[in-house]
């Protein structure tokens, strides 16, 4: 199997399971037990939140554990939301979000606040004019990805965030698809909330975090325990806090050599498929993208048609459009990036990772070809068009 | 999906096999469809397009009619898996029946031939069975004009 759908998720990485061992056979105590063996289960989250604070830029005591990128998107609307909403209704987002945040906001809509969905450029990059132009007096947040999970188009987060701050609005990110991919510290965005999840980072599933700035104002979503400053009740998922922390400082270790490596085999990928097959195109190819991701939208024929194509050969890759999902629409991201429903149907999105190498972007290319050339003799837009 | 109450001894009937999404059958008339391309217009007794508006699937089917039986039936798709793998079955299910059978292929009979689809899928092979009777419909057109 050659496996390129890095953005869905990661393996865990050897070292990152060998460190959540314990915590499943031997130290599976409860944090909040008052003995011993409860207290070191406590000590080992508490380390993990030290570890992660410290390749974020953070405190420890700003960063509130959750299950996942999705639930620590909802803890930040929401929370916000709830905190604030004598003060004001109305949210800042984008139209290229992670449904996350998109149905989150939507849910938000369906009870009285007000939302602005921000659009993008051509490139796939967040209008700085508009975000600004649709601030109001009783904007409440702004909630701005750092790269888009589909294309990987970097948004200008520092910017936004300055924006949204000058204006005394709270600002969240979500640095899913960023975290562990870009040199920079977190903590440097310079974002109230951010949002980062273990298992795009070669650590394992159910383990996530939302940083929250110090004195951030965020309302409890999840009511219970007293866990996570009160903020997040529920018992921690230790092993996956344990391992979140160690796949961390993994990533941190090697996010230079990293980078630069996919990044070369990402534009070796990019050049093999541009010679060798018609009628593609890269999307967001000219702005500024996280290394390891590449959306290609290939003219005539459909993206979930080339992902199986793909599959039978045992090459897993995705697609840009959700039809696979059970979503008829095409990709909101590419829609407003301008591309046809039809081209946007066409696309597919590969992602690289740790286990890529030179020979498996070779035979994806090799793969590409065929199937790309397989699918438009089938097709009937293609006669059409010429 | 309606009845949420009984689901005791409900068979899992979105899946069709334990792993797969697609099945063999279905996997095997994407890979290598039936009766792709187009009948050349001296031969086209009948032709059908029609889309699917709510996911932007198109199909196009070509028909040879001889004595009121489908000789030759061709097709290019432009869609999902799903939607080539049901416009091939589909013509494989129309060649050589006569026009009353053929227009008495349904959905449910390309989902049976291929031995089921995704829930979500289902919608695809009505694309083919609507392409088909357009051809039909068609045919029938040229033959009242001649």
């Amino acid at each position: 199997m050659i496996y390129l759908d890095h953005n869905a998720t990661t393996p865990v990485d050897r070292r990152v399971f060998e460190a959540m061992v314990p915590f499943f056979q031997e130290r599976w105590g409860n944090p909040s037990s008052p003995y011993r063996f409860g207290n070191q289960a406590r000590a080992a989250v508490e380390l993990a939140r030290k570890r992660i604070a410290d390749g974020f830029g953070c405190k420890p005591t700003e960063l509130v554990f959750c299950s996942s990128g999705t639930e620590s998107d909802n803890l930040a609307l929401r929370g916000v939301a709830r905190a604030l909403r004598s003060k004001g209704n109305h949210i800042v987002t984008s139209a290229i979000e992670h449904h996350a945040v998109l149905h989150t906001c939507k849910a938000l809509e369906g009870e009285g606040f007000q939302v602005t969905y921000v659009p993008v450029t051509s490139d796939g990059v967040v209008d700085v004019e508009s975000l600004a132009g649709s601030l109001r007096n009783d904007t409440v947040l702004v909630s701005v990805m750092h790269a888009n999970n589909e294309t990987g188009v970097v948004q200008p987060v520092e910017e936004l965030a300055a924006l949204a701050h000058r204006r005394g609005v709270l600002f969240h990110t979500d640095a899913v698809q960023s975290a562990g991919k870009l040199p920079r510290r977190l903590a440097d965005l310079g974002a109230d909330l951010v949002t980062f999840s273990a298992h795009k980072l070669y650590g394992p599933k159910g383990a996530a975090a939302l940083y929250v700035r110090e004195g951030t104002p965020l309302a409890s979503v999840t009511t219970g325990g007293a866990q996570e400053h009160g903020i997040r009740a529920g018992t921690e998922n230790v092993a996956g806090i344990v391992g979140f922390a160690e796949a961390v400082a993994l990533a941190f270790e090697k996010v230079e050599s990293e980078g630069g490596r996919l990044r070369a085999l990402r534009d070796r990928l990019e050049r093999g498929v541009t010679s060798a097959v018609r009628g593609v195109r890269i999307n967001g190819a000219t702005a500024l993208r996280v290394p390891n991701t590449s959306s290609l939208s290939f003219e005539d024929i459909d993206g979930e048609s080339i992902v199986l194509g793909l599959d039978v050969q045992g090459i897993c890759v995705s697609t840009g459009s959700a039809c696979s999902t059970g979503e008829p629409e095409p990709s909101h991201v590419l829609r407003a990036m301008g591309l046809s429903p039809r081209d946007a149907q066409g696309t597919i999105r590969v992602s690289l990772g740790h286990e890529t190498r030179e020979e498996h972007i070779d035979t994806t290319v090799r793969a590409l070809k065929e199937t790309v050339a397989r699918l438009r003799k089938i097709s009937s837009v293609r006669g059409a068009a010429e | 999906m309606e009845d949420e109450s009984d689901n005791s001894n409900r068979e899992p009937e979105v899946l069709p096999g334990p792993v797969l999404f697609y099945n063999e059958v279905v996997i095997d008339h994407f890979m290598n469809p039936r009766n792709v391309g187009e009948l050349p217009e001296a031969e086209t007794d009948g032709f059908g397009l029609v889309g699917d508006p709510s996911c932007g699937d198109q199909m196009k089917l070509w028909i040879a009619v001889r004595d009121d039986r489908i000789a030759r039936v061709a097709f290019k798709s432009f869609g999902c898996p799903g939607a080539i793998a049901t416009s091939s079955m589909l013509t494989a299910l129309a060649e050589g029946k006569s026009i009353e059978d053929a227009r008495r292929i349904t959905d449910d009979d390309v989902i049976e031939a291929l031995g089921g689809i995704p829930e979500k899928k289902r919608h695809c092979s009505l694309l083919g069975v609507r392409a088909l009777q357009a051809a039909i419909e068609d045919w029938e057109k040229r033959r009242a004009r001649s």
